[in-house]
């Protein structure tokens, strides 16, 4: 493989280049630097260093186990709580290196909020899932200000004209498709700055995804978003920016109408037209 | 016989032999509860529930072991639940795979098959002499609260196990310690798994004899416990002590004596069994 393969341009690099670049005024929010990640012995991420953007949609593809849920879950330390693994390298949010020690994993998770790709409602009411957040987090003092805070991000998740007259049913009663708008108003609602998505539309069917993605279009305007997906159509559709993985090393990043159109590694150029993957 | 006659056939075979064994191992029970029935139904009655021992077999009570039971069991839930229940959370969500906390799991694995009685000589070892407690009702629930505790956290940790990893990921993404999560998700989703474990644990040990015979719990008390420290008796052991009497009068006494301990037991059984779908009920 190429030098330029195992270590991609910076953003800077790219615009020196040439091509518009519409989104590089905007500040660096997550910038990861010569991360290393390992599942026991086995190395999952190689030397990753990128620069991801605030409020713009950040996508990442690439063929299963090519280490882009695995980056995704570094964001936010979800990989902690799995047994046996290790980070090396830094990842900045902010600035402020989050593998740091003393850093407060709790608070951070609390910023850099999180949906998954299978829906995971608590068995709860609907009311009760959004306002998980807020209660552990002591975030709504009273119970007006708390039913303010609930349906102001069932709002935002496009959720509350459809949940308003069943707040009080169960969570699980719900759609896929609406079980995972709940999912992400409950991430919303302690009012992170960061969203990650990891492959939140793949098990949903396409109108559900369709609502899913004129949703991450609506909220960047608000958060910073990093989106894993595996179908390339939609980050095409969602994504101002794409990152490509292959075999845990980040191969490309680019804007997204670059990576698809005129990608500069044929790897890259390979997955996106089919070829593999 | 074509071939999807035959795994017809054979499907249909196995159902029968299914319900064979299950209609043999439920008649058993029904010819055993059937005999203590014809055997013992006439001597119960309010006074027989409510009277204390006697010389003569037809005025003798069981309040005293009754009482004695529901206060044992009552102490010995109180001792092992939370001890048990706290102990399998930190093994299934704070300890990590590490070797102590492996080589804790095979000895609780392996307590939960040691025989009653040692738990009784250790009781007494313990309980009664070296902390002094005596031949008292907080002895004796010690002692079984130390033989139902390995039942109790290996039936929680299966209860937590069971939870979806997905709802404590859920959890802690929107910034919950891992004590909220435990407290707020886990549980309340593991609740009725925990608390079946926990009544079949309280359904052995109120069915026990030998360790609280080898503590030194009477088999004549003419009197109910009234406090920790009281000398008692319980169900099994006044039953015991019927049993062996010479007279048939006794034996009487004996089998209305069983029958009260299996409505106690059924009560609880059922108890639990609607403690867990209200839960349920209020999850899904």
């Amino acid at each position: 493989m190429s030098e330029a393969a195992t270590r991609p341009q910076s953003l800077a690099g790219l615009a020196a280049r040439g091509g518009p670049q519409p989104a590089i005024d905007r500040p660096v929010k997550i910038q990861a630097e010569g991360l290393n990640f390992y599942y026991g012995e086995t190395r999952a991420l190689e030397d990753i260093s990128i620069r991801i953007h605030s409020n713009i949609v950040t996508a990442f593809i690439g063929p299963s186990g090519c280490g882009k849920s695995t980056f995704l879950r570094t964001l936010n330390r979800m990989n902690d709580i799995i047994p046996g693994t290790r980070a090396e390298g830094k990842v900045l949010i902010d600035g402020a290196d989050i593998y740091e020690r003393g850093v407060d994993v709790v608070a951070l998770r609390r910023r850099v909020g999180m949906v998954f790709q299978k829906s995971n409602p608590f068995p709860k009411s609907v009311f009760d899932n959004v306002a998980y957040g807020l209660r552990i987090n002591g975030m709504a003092g009273s119970r007006s200000e708390l039913a303010a805070r609930v349906e102001e991000s069932l709002r935002q998740a496009a959720l509350w004209d459809e949940v308003k007259d069943r707040l009080h049913d169960s969570a699980l009663a719900m759609s896929g498709g609406q079980q995972q708008r709940l999912c992400i108003a409950r991430a919303l609602a302690v009012r992170p700055d960061i969203l990650l998505m990891d492959e939140p539309a793949s098990a949903l069917d396409p109108i559900a995804t369709q609502r899913i993605e004129e949703l991450v279009y609506d909220l960047k305007k608000t958060y910073t978003i990093v989106i894993v997906t595996h179908n390339m159509q939609q980050a095409a559709r969602v994504s101002d920016y794409t990152a490509f993985f292959w075999l845990g090393r980040l191969v490309e990043y680019d804007r997204t109408d670059k990576m698809f159109t005129a990608p500069a590694e044929k790897l890259t150029e390979d997955y996106v037209t089919g070829r593999f993957g | 016989m074509n071939p999807t006659a035959r795994r017809r056939f054979l499907d249909l075979l196995f159902q029968l032999l299914a319900m064979l064994i299950l209609c043999l191992a439920l008649g058993s029970l029904a010819a055993l509860i059937a005999d203590v029935w014809s055997d013992g139904a006439s001597r119960l009655s309010w006074d027989f529930l409510t009277g204390f021992p006697s010389r003569r077999a037809e005025d003798a009570g069981i309040w005293h072991a009754l009482a004695g039971s529901m206060f044992v069991i009552l102490v010995t839930g109180a001792l092992a639940v939370p001890i048990g229940v706290a102990s399998a959370i930190y093994l299934e969500e704070y300890g990590t795979r590490s070797l102590t906390a492996r080589i804790i799991e095979i000895n609780i694995t392996n307590l939960a098959a040691v025989p009653s009685i040692i738990y009784g000589l250790l009781g007494l070892g313990l309980f009664v002499r070296l902390m002094a407690m005596g031949r008292s009702v907080l002895a004796g629930a010690s002692t079984l609260a130390l033989l139902v505790l390995p039942v109790i956290i290996l039936s929680t940790r299966e209860a937590l196990r069971a939870v979806p990893p997905s709802i404590r990921e859920g959890s802690y993404a929107l910034g919950a310690t891992r004590w909220q999560t435990v407290w707020y998700q886990v549980l309340p989703v593991a609740l009725p798994g925990i608390l079946t474990g926990m009544i079949l644990a309280l359904s052995r040990a109120i069915g026990e004899t030998a360790p609280l015979i080898s503590i030194g719990a009477l088999t004549f008390v003419a009197f109910a416990p009234d406090s920790l420290f009281s000398p008692f008796t319980v169900l099994p052991i006044q039953i015991f002590n019927w049993v062996s009497r010479p007279q048939v009068a006794f034996q009487a006494n004996a089998a209305a004596g069983i029958l009260v301990l299996l409505a106690l037991l059924l009560t609880m059984n059922a108890a639990a069994i609607w403690l867990r779908d209200r839960y349920q009920k209020k999850l899904s």
